[in-house]
């Protein structure tokens, strides 16, 4: 597949891929990648310059020209997947999806199209009962067949999922169905099984471990092709457009921290650190620079003596911004918990900007969990531990602010100084309990700010049992703190 | 204007003749970066090649590297250019005596025997083809970004007392960023964006193969698969290739022609920098026996 047989810049057929890159565009920027005009043109004009038939080149030349950060790569996989997925070859000639029914991939070794319906093909694959279809699928997976897992993922989607056009249901329904009939986690075990077998001693804890981090994988891959299997399908039954409405998915820092996925939260995880980094790096810049200060009298005349006399090293006085000490004080029950541990974790991993951190967690009763973080490096098993290990419930579990509040003043109001900052983390719903908001009100008092971060958005606030309302009359402040973005903000604010 | 390089493929066979063993992506974005005439912006983890890519793409098309090293601090005088102040001094006096007028002088004393050229207004001035790599230019301050604009976008420097000088050719440009924080908008527009992150596994083990010719095959698919299982773990700093390629010959210094866990165990700290990230290293692999998976969930990969 080279651009020999081409001309130079082929001539593209005008309109149509014009057109299908606008709309390409017009969808990552509802998705939230900022691709401005002129970054607009550079992917016309780098389209121009590669062979429009090698999609992977071609993914990457969209990819370099409008996608200029690592964390907006994966939703930008997603709508290229929705927009080209099924034009393989054909898009540069015509974007009608009908007359294009992913002839894209040659590889497909059953020589298994999925049809225009995706229900009439009457392929070898139809013949295969659900345990031949199982034994190849072992088989492609035992030997790491990528060609025939990518077949055999298109079988599986066609025999399983049950798609039907028109019908209104996600693409997620019809993957867990797929999955379901599958029954990967039983596949696994065979190979590990089987890879015992094959070993000519026992398999020793490393040994085992390569190998199911490798079956993984390739698990992995496949349940990817499955997914990008019904993805076709279902671009092909609704159209381009609504696909892409559905499958937008929101950027790492955009994910709303109480509705997270278990995969988003994993990006979530992932994103944390280099954030936390470059948090660091900023505060820490921010502190070096600000430094004019008014001359320092006594230490100009001081070292005048060795010019006698004459004052010609003139000194200043550099402020000194003093550190705040922090407290955080966050609700980890079970809707909230997630928001904690990320505030937890950001506070801690930029401790050094603050002169002390103290934390505290509740739900009805509440504990110190400062120990846990006390010279330990890895912050997330500090974090994991406090989610464990603190002792937080004083009768049944249920957020009680209100009694959190008041043993947290008799037993550790004295420690909050004219120094210290405090952050109260939760959504404030307290079940209906007694609010005792005038410990709030001694805090501010006592304490050099007082701040309220509420994972819910502040249209649900004071609905229901939130009483945030009532607390945050007594704050310094009440921040809505629902994602990565907001977080990162109010950090960077309270240093 | 004469391409560099034919096509995608042609990039990546060439980079791989001169060591480097680049993927799709990678090598499609340089036949870009030729192509469109823009500087690409390379941003990644520590330790994946970032400016081993700029040296190799220098080697394979025989130019000269020019290369400014970023820091805190960087100013015009280090990065663009500076007038020799010095030498100027000494051509007025030694003319002091000569009825000059004040144009003539200064004339003379603006001129290109008294500039001094720093590594970008080199690479705009050179005949020769070169490359020019920006190191790490998270490291700047975001003002000083804005030097670097005129150059990116239309390849030239204006000097107040000389003029604006353009370039003879266009140079390929790298610029690199461990992601220390975000860079402008301004500067991401003008760049191609490529993100290299960690290799997939044939690819390392296909670098082991490169770097470090004498280890075997099998050795080195292990190698492969060990760093990425640890790759899969939440660690501080995840193992780099060229930590991974310290470990191959490491090992095979050792002899040792078989990873096992004694000598996994024995020599982690070749890969793992963080005394935390070691124990949990250990941990899992240790404790993994029946299957069972101690200590944290780990990220799907």
């Amino acid at each position: 597949m080279t651009d020999l047989d081409l001309p130079e810049v082929p001539e593209l057929t005008g309109r149509p891929l014009v057109d299908l890159l606008e709309g390409f565009i017009r969808e990552l920027r509802e998705a939230g990648i900022p691709a401005s005009l002129t970054e607009n043109l550079d992917a016309m004009q780098a389209v121009k310059h590669i062979p429009l038939e090698d999609r992977e080149a071609f993914k990457y030349a969209l990819g370099a020209t409008l996608v200029k950060s690592n964390a907006h790569w994966r939703a930008f996989e997603t709508v290229f997947e929705v927009y080209f997925s099924l034009r393989g070859r054909q898009f540069a000639i015509g974007d009608d999806a009908e007359e294009a029914p992913g002839e894209d991939d040659e590889d497909g070794a059953q020589g298994e199209m999925p049809g225009q319906g995706g229900m009439q093909g009457s392929g070898s694959g139809d013949a295969l009962s659900p345990e031949e279809l199982a034994e190849m699928l072992y088989r492609a997976l035992m030997e790491g067949d990528d060609a025939m897992l990518r077949a055999l993922a298109r079988q599986a989607v066609k025999r399983y999922a049950g798609m039907e056009p028109g019908r209104p249901v996600g693409g997620t329904y019809y993957l867990y169905r797929t999955l379901r009939n599958l029954d990967l986690d039983n596949m696994l075990e065979r190979m590990m099984a089987n890879a015992r077998e094959e070993s000519p001693g026992p398999l020793t804890g490393l040994e085992e471990r390569l190998e199911r981090d490798e079956f993984e994988s390739r698990i992995e891959q496949l349940k990817k092709e499955i997914e990008a299997e019904i993805r076709r399908r279902l671009v092909m039954d609704r159209g381009v457009e609504a696909m892409a409405k559905t499958l937008r998915k929101p950027l790492p820092e955009d994910v709303d921290f109480m509705h997270a996925s278990r995969e988003e939260m994993a990006s979530l995880r992932k994103a944390i650190y280099p954030l936390t980094r470059k948090l660091a790096v900023r505060l820490a810049r921010k502190r070096r620079h600000g430094r004019k200060g008014p001359l320092d009298f006594r230490n100009t005349v001081r070292h005048s003596l060795s010019y006698g006399g004459v004052p010609a090293e003139p000194k200043f006085r550099y402020p000194r911004p003093a550190k705040p000490e922090i407290f955080v004080i966050a609700d980890i029950s079970g809707s909230v918990a997630a928001f904690a541990r990320f505030t937890l974790h950001l506070v801690y991993a930029i401790s050094n900007q603050f002169s002390k951190v103290r934390a505290f967690v509740f739900i009805d009763g509440i504990d110190e969990v400062t120990r846990f973080f006390e010279g330990v490096e890895d912050i997330g098993h500090a974090v994991h531990r406090v989610n464990t290990e603190a002792d937080v419930v004083w009768v049944d579990g249920h957020s009680d602010y209100g009694h959190a509040f008041e043993v947290f003043f008799n037993k550790w109001g004295k420690d909050i100084g004219p120094k210290t900052t405090v952050l109260i983390l939760g959504d404030a719903r307290n079940n209906y309990h007694a609010t005792q908001s005038w410990v709030l009100k001694e805090i501010r008092h006592k304490a050099r700010h007082l701040y309220w971060l509420n994972p819910e958005p502040a249209s649900y606030w004071n609905t229901g049992d939130s009483v945030v309302g009532e607390y945050g009359i007594h704050c310094d402040g009440v921040e809505e703190c629902r994602n990565l973005r907001q977080l990162e903000r109010f950090v960077d604010k309270l240093v | 204007m004469a391409f560099r390089f034919d096509s995608v493929q042609d990039v990546r066979d060439r980079l791989r003749k001169v060591d480097y063993l680049s993927d799709e992506g990678i090598a499609g974005v340089v036949y870009l970066a030729d192509r469109l005439g823009k500087p690409i912006l390379v941003e990644g983890p520590a330790g994946t090649g970032k400016t081993q890519l700029a040296k190799s793409v220098a080697e394979m098309t025989g130019s000269r590297l020019i290369r400014l090293q970023c820091y805190e601090g960087l100013d015009e005088s280090k990065a663009l250019y500076e007038w020799n102040y010095k030498k100027q001094l000494l051509r007025i006096q030694a003319e002091r005596d000569a009825e000059q007028s004040w144009d003539d002088i200064s004339s003379n004393i603006f001129g290109e025997d008294f500039l001094l050229t720093r590594p970008l207004l080199e690479a705009i001035r050179a005949d020769d083809p070169v490359v020019l790599l920006i190191d790490e230019v998270d490291r700047v301050e975001i003002e000083t970004e804005a030097l670097l604009l005129e150059i990116l976008s239309d390849y030239q420097v204006s000097i107040p007392e000389l003029g604006t000088i353009t370039a003879k050719q266009i140079p390929l440009v790298f610029l690199t960023s461990n992601n220390t924080r975000e860079l402008s908008e301004a500067l991401k527009r003008r760049c191609l964006f490529l993100h290299i992150d960690y290799p997939d596994m044939d690819r390392e083990k296909d670098i082991v193969l490169t770097k470090v010719p004498e280890v075997t095959e099998a050795l080195a698919d292990q190698i492969a698969r060990i760093v990425r299982s640890i790759r899969q773990l939440e660690l501080k700093k995840s193992p780099s290739v060229s930590e991974t390629l310290d470990w191959a010959r490491t090992l095979l210094l050792l002899g040792i022609e078989q990873v096992d866990e004694q000598a996994a165990t024995s020599t982690i700290n070749i890969l793992l920098k963080y005394q935390s990230d070691i124990a949990k290293a250990m941990r899992e692999f240790a404790s993994d026996k029946d299957g069972k998976r101690a200590g944290f969930p780990k990220i799907a990969p």
